[in-house]
């Protein structure tokens, strides 16, 4: 970045620095031997030009808006529109998880996000043996089309978009919103929102998983060839590195993988016989933002710049849309403490702020009493609270990438770039991500990295406020409690439905989907016609586990 | 010589949040314990008959989701319907404070909540648990 005659001086005046320092140090020396980021990147003490001069700016860092986008997706960036702000919400039945949302979007938040209860992420009803202890727990209990008419009763569909954090299932809840839609005179070439729909980081990290891998990516396809003919403004997949991170990953770790699996469902779209330009526009990401703030900036920063060059280079795509990464951000849930809850607030405030300085296109903040329950609408408040004043007061949205040309953000930037190119390289060289999984690649690692930190905590080598230094006691706080009558609701409504609709109907419905499921034909149709009759979600998972058979955890640790 | 203490770490019901079983199961072994992994989604059945198979000394249950209330004391009743309630239950997770005194009303020996350390773990293994005969 730097010109060879001023790099040279830089060097010398580094050189009479080094030899000041060291005498200071032999002293008074550094409080630590090393220091490093959360995910053990050493860190040095001091960057300078010398740092960067690798680093050319037109080809490296660039115009916002612009290949290799790592200033951003945007020309105009916060200037033109704030990032969205979006709540992932679910708690109890449809109708708990309504109110939150209105009361929401009354207090100014602009997008929608649901969390569905574990039974309907794995694919069982309310009714199931599996889903006992567990309903409307995690998330808000969704069985059939009634309880998502309930769920978004007074908002109208072409007014807000959703995200939906879904995978085994994500088709039939995305067939289930466009009937939805339908029922309020939308049309769904007008809907938009995002379903998570990224199988392969189930297996890596979330683990709701119900199919194995290769028919998992099936309908994954299924749903982007859909979406790209029928549903135009819908994010078909939402490709995450947020649970890998959580599940213990480093950064380096969550960006490789992460962008591995997108790798793999362009190639798996591709096969199928798409044209890489019509669907890698609406491909999306999901990010964690962790505690480690410029490692956390630099990520985000490396992850634009890297997906451009694997859209435009390997895949070959024309589209400057098709190079743009475009990302969600959680704060990290695994860096809140159950142990002096408030100082979660204060987390949450600066991780907020790094997925913003990175570029974020939509934020969610966790709340303070997360590791305990679902948040309560007073804590929820201050979260939704946190992400305001930070784009009206805090003045960090005035300009655009305001991290750029730190010589240290730089650095961090591209030594974050060669680490995750490393592991994709690793990745290709085993036959690709699917591959990976299948022999527990990524899992290890992510297994390896979890325990390592964990020992580092234990040995207080990482601190963490208030778990492993300043320890002090701390009164309780008041936490969110599913009411028992929400259960009983939810399966009298589900009753309720499978009395009233025509069963001969939805006996010829799923036998449609099981046809399509062996065929190879698209299911999106036959799951909107299903859904429409109140098909519900299990009996068409039940269909899937039996073509397709089931996945199980290979439970290694 | 006695014979190591053996335990299985199982996830029970749907939570697919596995990295707490794991660095515990993984803490353990490296503490000299036996240990089994159940993996994941398992029935409260499932996990009684894996137990009861192992031979286990202990099973150390980990939920994450809000369903420990349902799931933890049914893992007992299993047991004793089965004569096994000599193989100790322990949990941790995401359990909040006032979720605790009914748990261990219900024979839950304790409770790891969020911020234990794996040698805070361990030594509650070591005091309260021993090889069965």
């Amino acid at each position: 970045m730097f010109q060879e005659d001023k790099l040279k001086k830089v060097k010398q005046e580094k050189k009479k620095w080094i030899e000041d320092l060291a005498k200071i140090l032999s002293e008074t020396p550094e409080r630590l031997p090393r220091f490093t980021t959360i995910s053990d990147l050493e860190i040095k003490g001091l960057y300078t030009p010398e740092d960067t001069k690798e680093i050319d700016y037109s080809r490296d860092i660039g115009f916002p808006g612009i290949y290799p986008f790592t200033r951003g997706v945007q020309p105009s960036m916060y200037r033109g529109r704030l990032w969205t702000m979006r709540m992932f919400s679910g708690l109890g039945g449809p109708e708990e998880t309504n109110k939150r949302f209105h009361y929401l979007l009354e207090h100014g938040e602009t997008g929608l996000s649901i969390a569905f209860h574990y039974p309907t992420l794995m694919g069982y009803d309310s009714d199931s043996p599996m889903s006992r202890g567990e309903i409307g727990k995690c998330g808000v209990a969704i069985d059939t089309l009634k309880d998502m008419e309930i769920l978004f009763e007074g908002i109208p569909l072409d007014k807000v978009t959703t995200s939906m954090t879904i995978n085994p299932p994500a088709s039939i809840l995305l067939a289930m919103y466009i009937v939805v839609a339908e029922k309020q005179g939308i049309s769904k070439k007008e809907i938009g929102g995002t379903i998570q729909n990224d199988m392969l980081k189930e297996f890596i990290a979330q683990k709701t998983f119900m199919l194995p891998p290769k028919p998992s990516l099936r309908i994954i396809v299924d749903t982007i060839e859909y979406c790209t003919r029928e549903v135009p403004r819908w994010n078909t997949i939402s490709i995450s590195g947020y649970h890998i991170r959580e599940a213990g990953a480093t950064a380096v770790q969550e960006l490789a993988f992460t962008l591995a699996d997108g790798i793999a469902y362009v190639e798996a779209a591709i096969e199928r016989g798409l044209n890489v330009d019509d669907f890698a526009p609406r491909l999306s990401f999901f990010f964690d933002s962790h505690i480690d703030f410029f490692e956390e900036i630099a990520k985000f920063r490396a992850a634009r710049r890297m997906w451009s060059k694997i859209m435009r280079e390997r895949f070959m795509a024309k589209n400057p849309r098709s190079w743009m990464l475009r990302f969600h951000t959680q704060t990290a849930g695994c860096s809140l403490t159950a142990q002096q809850p408030y100082n979660n607030v204060v987390r949450t405030a600066y991780e907020a702020l790094a997925a913003v300085l990175g570029g974020t296109q939509s934020l969610h903040t966790n709340s303070l009493d997360e590791t305990y329950a679902i948040p309560t609408e007073e804590a929820v408040t201050i979260a939704l609270r946190t992400q305001q004043i930070l784009a009206e007061e805090t003045g960090v949205a005035n300009t655009i990438d305001p991290m750029a040309g730190s010589y240290f953000v730089e650095a961090l930037t591209q030594q974050v770039e060669e680490q995750a190119w490393d592991y994709i390289r690793k990745i290709d060289e085993m036959g690709g991500m699917v591959a990976a999984i299948e022999r527990g690649f990524p899992q290890a690692e992510v297994a390896d990295s979890a325990y390592r930190y964990q020992k580092q905590i234990d040995s207080g080598e990482k601190v963490v406020v208030g778990v492993n230094k300043h320890v002090t006691d701390h009164p309780p706080i008041t936490i969110w409690r599913m009411k028992p009558e929400i259960e009983e609701r939810q399966l009298k409504r589900l009753r309720e439905v499978k009395q009233t609709r025509n069963d001969k109907k939805i006996k010829g419905l799923l036998q449609e989907i099981r046809k399509a499921s062996q065929n190879g034909e698209n299911l999106m149709p036959h799951l909107i016609n299903a859904v429409r009759e109140y098909a519900t979600i299990q009996e068409i998972c039940d269909v899937w586990r039996e073509v397709y058979g089931r996945y199980s955890d290979p439970g290694y640790f | 010589m006695e014979r190591k203490v053996r335990i299985l770490i199982a996830k029970p019901g749907l939570d697919g949040h596995d990295r707490g079983a794991k660095v515990i199961a993984r803490g353990f072994r490296d503490a000299g314990f036996e240990v089994i992994y159940t993996g994941l989604h398992q029935t409260p059945e499932q996990i009684v008959a894996a137990a009861i198979q192992e031979d286990v000394d202990a099973i150390g249950l980990s939920s994450l989701a809000g369903a420990h209330d349902y799931l933890f004391p049914k893992v007992i009743e299993l047991l004793k319907e089965k004569g096994a309630e000599d193989i100790t239950v322990f949990g941790g997770g995401i359990v909040p404070e006032e979720d605790i005194p009914a748990l261990t009303q219900a024979g839950v020996k304790g409770i790891f909540t969020p911020g234990t350390s794996i040698e805070e773990a361990v030594n509650w293994v070591r005091k309260n648990i021993k090889p069965r005969k």
